[in-house]
């Protein structure tokens, strides 16, 4: 049932690693309601779609993804994000699980990398 | 900078192309520069500042974009914007995983996109940039460094 999918929203200035995201949110059970390209059309797109799942750049236009996050938890609380950075340092890491993210996927990635993630994530939602 | 930051960027650049199509790139012997910058038809500019300033970039033709694109996409077709999204990309991921060597303090900006030759564009003069060859594929491009 539509009701019933995991609402699923994709954040990144690139294009092409939104369409490399996308293919790892094609499973039924969940629904790719948004994608953004810059931090100010994600806050947007995420009040009018509150999606359960985010995935979530942070070098963007317009606003840095770790600023989004705070955001978007300020709008909804329980909302599980995926940070997906080419800073790929530690310090980074741990700085976006402080804010919030529940995850933190280095760049560059692979599609299975962003799928085994987001099923994790899922069974947080739906418990 | 250093021999072992240098050989870092050799390895990050080597590493995201295995990474991003399975296929690993080649880079020849780094060489400095200093002037006319190295600009082929797509080019992916980052600023760097903090501790370290100046700037990254990636150039490439055509062919090497049209092909990685190929194979991230699993055969999509791709045309002229996501070429130049493409080389954005490359130049952020490879500036980016560059925080490891250079710290926290090393900010990179969101990229610039050149297409074709920039006749404003020097590499400073004061500093020799890196310019790194790399052969992905039998298509050549460049990864140059600049950094104070």
């Amino acid at each position: 049932m539509v009701n019933d999918q995991i609402k699923i929203m994709v954040v990144d200035d690139s294009s092409i690693i939104r369409k490399i995201i996308e293919r790892g949110v094609t499973d039924k059970n969940y629904q790719l309601v948004g994608t953004a390209s810059n931090g100010l059309e994600a806050i947007d797109i995420f009040k009018q779609t509150l999606p359960d799942i985010v995935t979530l750049d942070i070098t963007m236009p317009e606003m840095n993804g770790l600023v989004v996050l705070e955001h978007l938890l300020a709008i909804k609380a329980d909302v599980q994000v995926i940070v997906i950075s080419a800073l790929s340092d530690k310090g980074t890491a741990i700085e976006a699980i402080k804010k919030g993210a529940k995850s933190f996927i280095p760049k560059p990635f692979t599609t299975e990398q962003v799928q085994k993630t987001i099923e994790k994530l899922a069974v947080k939602v739906v418990s | 900078m250093t021999n072992k930051e240098l050989k870092f960027v050799v390895d990050t650049t080597v590493n995201f192309f295995k990474e991003t199509t399975g296929m690993s790139a080649e880079c020849g012997i780094p060489y400095t520069k200093n002037g006319s910058p190295v600009m082929l038809e797509y080019s992916g500019i980052i600023g760097i500042s903090g501790l370290r300033k100046g700037s990254i970039y990636f150039t490439s033709n055509q062919n090497l974009l049209q092909e990685m694109a190929r194979r991230m996409l699993d055969g999509e077709e791709v045309g002229c914007d996501e070429f130049k999204d493409l080389s954005g990309e490359i130049a952020n991921t490879i500036s980016g995983n560059l925080r490891k060597v250079f710290g926290s303090d090393f900010h990179i900006s969101v990229p610039v996109i050149v297409e074709g030759q920039a006749r404003d564009i020097k590499l400073p003069k004061d500093i020799d940039a890196y310019i790194i060859p790399i052969t992905w594929k039998e298509n050549k491009a460049f990864l140059v460094v600049g950094l104070e």
